[in-house]
């Protein structure tokens, strides 16, 4: 699905503090497999995760996307590889917004809105009906065990129901690649367990799904297709947990 | 199309329930920019309204008013005059004015005396403005007393008091019989202060006027268009005077507006970073600023412009009027009647609106072009 | 005459207006100096984020541009009786040089900008900004119309001096000014109710063949263009007298006002819409061989094509239906 291509990113570029955070990647993201970044902090999982999910461009290198839903190709082309190294970025949110889903490490919601706001917010600007997207936000907080918080404002939800809410919103566009970055660094062991419960229902169908993590429970688990390790900006290792 | 109207919709949607979560915020905004929208409109709408006022006063002017001239300064001018301009073609009437100004010492006021020879009152009798009213205290059916000529009081018997409305002019006005006039003043009884010509087309009005100025020597014919012209541009100099002094307050409102758009907090910081991450895109984001930007400015506006609805209309406009209005110790204190449209409108508009506008694009960008992957880098 | 409180307004905006065109063409100038859509560098990524800048600048410029070419006319007609011989707008334009060609300028230039954004338009949909270079060196272009608006407005209103009472002598011995509504109400009416039925009709023609057929869009362009003068043309020597119902009032600004249910802001609001949306269809023929945008041409050109025809029609019908349902008759 993804293809990247000596991809390298550096960052404050022709200044004193520049740095290198991916450094000539090579990676193939296969679809409905579920992979697997690991490595410590600064190792260049986030960048990679950035670049993968069409959220920053790369300094040098190519990205492929392959079998993408897209607005602005002509129709037909969709079977086609797509080069996404230099689309700007009105082109590249318009593929991320209608193929891609995110989960962030801080779940990321806003807060002082309710639970069903915060689900539909990916939605607001793709420019479809509110109320077709409103019913399909309550098909997942059913779908989660959620729905009695649709209308309650998100702090006042414990850890657990956060998460589902900020897994209920990356599905909000029915994307068929999931991205998640550190999911499980706040939560406790149950319920990281409790999440990889949920990417093993995604890969049931059909979605792809990457996550970057440096928790066992994560990249131990027997469900990855394939842990990638990184180091200092480098894949060091690909292969089966 | 749908898909248009729906983004707008729910990207206003947004807008609004952002807008209403930082209620603290966008309050004094909003109390401040309502606050220089109702300056800016109360003198917008004031000095409409006086021009207004004096055009409706005007509307009953004599056409051409023909004054005397000596050594360029104003002077009498001898009746004789008025048969000789009846005869040119086109002028239908001639009447002498008398009139002048009388500065009453006990009061310390200036009115101003004119000869109405309509009135219907004999000697004896006037009719006052509702400023000298006010001044001397007096009403229908009183008596008052003008020191005359030879420093002999001359006593009046108020019969009338003009009615409120157009009062701007006519309030500091005294109008008596030319017997009063003549024994006040000592005014020469073959004279006149000017004379008021009527004419029957207004087009040869200029044609008129050019006439008189060949036939008498050293006079002056004014046209009422020519009044009317004067007291707008003395009105529009005023308000464009305070216009000016109001355009500083403008500014500070405007690095006001800046600051609060640039300065955001760290809770919305991390919000706009959470829209880009989930895939809001720039322009979404200045969409969504767009209409925060409307619903503030809108508000302001309506609020702004009813506050100085009220406060022109219903008080007069107490901030203003003692700038725009006087020229006599009288100050007439007359309800001015109420009066708005689009020009003064769409003026208000670009002297408030825009400038907001303006202060708030860059912080808006600058907001709107935060990184998307920033919300992972927290 | 510069303080008063319209005057200061359209200056201000104006003045706005210019410098935040010149801020955008410094920023254009280093598109079209630096740009460089392969590159993932920082220079370039904050280019393409300067462009966003940039169309929310022409976006709101356009917006004021089009008000404040109103109020100018607005303003222009509450001033009239500052000058001998003025009865409306028409009259303040022509007091002095400026007048006129600040009007001409300043509807042009709203046109200009609205073009521009249509174009801006386009080019977003194309996902390699294929008209990056080219849009921005017509904004550098824009900004020089829109400084010389200013430059031009400012001395209009300098230079404009009220007839007022001296203290030697009234006003009227200065010149009596000409009236503009003469000037400009050449035509007679029948000959141009003709010349305007026929190029209607032939502007309809060239219209059909573009959206129907897809070709002929230069035609079309310049046929919009004309359309949109001939239409101004014929505002000025006989729509006027049926708004008016008066032989000889042949003023373009009296029907912005309220005795006529500003039913002329509807009029020029259809007309400078038909002109904005027929110039761009055709020109935009010109990109019709870039790869990225081959697509989306085609039917965009449809749209603005009919946009421009229809409202270049519910103009001739609201003037049509003026002319059958009021009472007056040439």
């Amino acid at each position: 699905m993804i293809e990247m291509l000596e991809v390298s990113k550096s960052f404050n570029t022709g200044k004193p503090n520049e740095f290198l955070a991916l450094d000539k990647v090579n990676l193939v993201i296969r679809r409905g497999e579920l992979t697997i970044l690991k490595g410590p902090s600064g190792s260049g999982k986030t960048t990679l995760l950035s670049l993968v999910g069409c959220m920053n461009r790369p300094s040098s290198g190519r990205i492929k996307l392959h079998g993408v839903r897209t607005s602005f190709m002509a129709q037909g082309s969709e079977a086609e590889s797509l080069d996404i190294s230099s689309l700007p970025e009105r082109f590249l949110t318009e593929i991320r917004r209608r193929n891609f889903g995110f989960i962030f490490q801080q779940f990321n919601l806003v807060r002082g809105i309710s639970v069903i706001e915060n689900i539909t917010l990916p939605a607001f600007p793709t420019g479809e009906n509110y109320a077709d997207f409103r019913r399909r936000a309550a098909g997942l907080l059913e779908q989660f065990g959620i729905s009695r918080h649709a209308d309650s404002k998100v702090e006042w939800l414990s850890g657990g129901e956060m998460q589902r809410v900020a897994i209920a919103r990356a599905l909000i566009n029915d994307p068929e690649l999931i991205i998640a970055d550190e999911p499980t660094a706040h939560l406790d062991s149950r319920l990281s367990r409790e999440f990889m419960d949920l990417v093993a229902g995604f890969r049931k169908e059909g979605r792809t799904v990457v996550i970057a993590s440096h928790d066992p429970i994560v990249f131990t688990d027997p469900l990855a297709d394939r842990v990638i390790e990184m180091r200092d900006g480098q894949i060091v290792d690909q292969g089966q947990p | 199309m749908s898909h248009f109207i729906n983004r707008q919709r729910n990207v206003l949607d947004f807008a609004i329930s952002s807008l209403l979560r930082r209620r603290l915020k966008n309050i004094s905004l909003l109390l401040l920019y309502t606050l220089i929208v109702a300056l800016v409109a109360s003198l917008i709408f004031f000095v409409q309204s006086l021009k207004r006022e004096a055009a409706l006063l005007l509307k009953d002017a004599p056409d051409i008013v023909v004054q005397q001239l000596m050594a360029g300064r104003h002077d009498l001018i001898k009746t004789s005059n008025m048969e000789r301009i009846a005869a040119i073609r086109g002028v239908t009437e001639v009447a002498p004015r008398q009139w002048g100004y009388y500065f009453d010492p006990v009061f310390g006021a200036n009115y101003t005396v004119m000869v109405d020879t309509a009135l219907g009152y004999d000697s004896g009798n006037a009719i006052i403005g509702q400023g000298v009213a006010r001044n001397q205290r007096i009403a229908a059916g009183d008596i008052f007393t003008l020191r005359n000529a030879q420093n002999t009081p001359l006593l009046l018997n108020v019969k009338e008091v003009l009615p409120y409305e157009s009062e701007l002019l006519a309030s500091d006005m005294i109008l008596m019989a030319p017997r009063d006039f003549t024994l006040l003043f000592g005014f020469p009884e073959d004279a006149a202060t000017d004379l008021a010509v009527t004419v029957a087309n207004p087009r040869e009005t200029i044609t008129i006027a050019g006439k008189i100025a060949e036939m008498i020597p050293n006079s002056r014919p004014i046209l009422k268009s020519e009044i009317l012209r004067t007291y707008d541009s003395i009105f529009d100099w005023r308000g464009g005077l305070m216009v000016t002094i109001l355009l500083i307050s403008i500014l500070s409102f405007v690095i006001f507006a800046w600051d609060k758009a640039a300065g955001l907090s760290a809770e919305e910081k991390r919000e706009t970073g959470i829209l880009k991450s989930i895939g809001w895109e720039t322009s979404d984001i200045l969409l969504l600023k767009f209409w925060e930007g409307s619903a503030v400015s809108l508000s302001a506006f309506l609020l702004g412009v009813a506050a100085a609805y009220i406060h022109v209309f219903f008080f007069s406009a107490p901030l203003f009027a003692p700038v725009l209005k006087g020229w006599s110790v009288l100050y007439p204190a007359f309800r001015l009647k109420p009066h708005i449209d689009l020009y003064q409108l769409s003026t208000l508009f670009f002297l408030t609106v825009m400038p907001y506008t303006a202060a708030t694009i860059l912080p808006s960008w600058l907001t709107a072009t935060t990184d998307a992957d920033s919300a992972m880098r927290s | 005459m510069i303080q008063h409180p319209a005057v200061m307004s359209l200056l201000l905006s104006s003045f706005m207006i210019t410098a935040m065109s010149l801020y955008a063409s410094y920023y254009g100038l280093k598109i079209i100096l630096k740009w460089d859509m392969g590159s993932g560098s920082e220079l370039q990524l904050g280019l393409e984020r300067r462009t966003y800048l940039i169309s929310t600048i022409l976006g709101y410029t356009l917006f004021f541009q089009i008000l404040s070419f109103f109020l100018l006319i607005y303003t222009a007609d509450s001033i009239h009786n500052l000058f001998t011989g003025a009865m409306c707008a028409a009259g303040s334009l022509g007091a002095n040089v400026y007048g006129y060609p600040l009007l001409t300028l300043k509807l042009s230039n709203a046109v200009f900008c609205g073009v521009w954004l249509t174009f801006n338009h386009i080019d977003n949909k194309g996902y390699d900004y294929p008209l990056i270079k080219w849009k921005y060196r017509l904004l550098l272009l824009l900004a020089v119309l829109l400084t010389a608006e200013t430059v031009l407005q400012f001395s209009y209103f300098a230079n404009l001096k009220a007839d007022l009472i001296t203290s030697c002598c009234g006003s009227l011995f200065s010149p009596e000014k000409r009236g503009i509504a003469g000037e400009l109400a050449g035509l007679p009416a029948q000959t141009a109710m003709i010349l305007y039925a026929a190029f209607f009709g032939a502007y309809l023609v060239c219209g059909l063949l573009a959206v129907i057929k897809g070709r002929g869009w230069y035609l079309f362009a310049t046929g919009t263009a004309g359309q949109f003068l001939i239409s101004i043309a014929a505002l000025i020597s006989f729509i006027s007298l049926y708004f008016y119902e008066l032989p000889t009032h042949h003023c373009p600004f009296c029907i912005l006002q309220k005795e006529y249910g500003y039913i002329g802001y509807l009029l020029y609001g259809l007309l400078i819409g038909g002109v904005i949306s027929g110039v761009a269809a055709g020109a935009a023929e010109k990109f019709k061989s870039i790869g990225t945008l081959a697509g989306i041409i085609p039917q965009f050109q449809r749209r603005a094509a009919g946009t421009s025809v229809i409202l270049n029609s519910l103009f001739a019908m609201i003037v049509l239906i003026r002319i059958f349902t009021t009472t007056f008759r040439l």
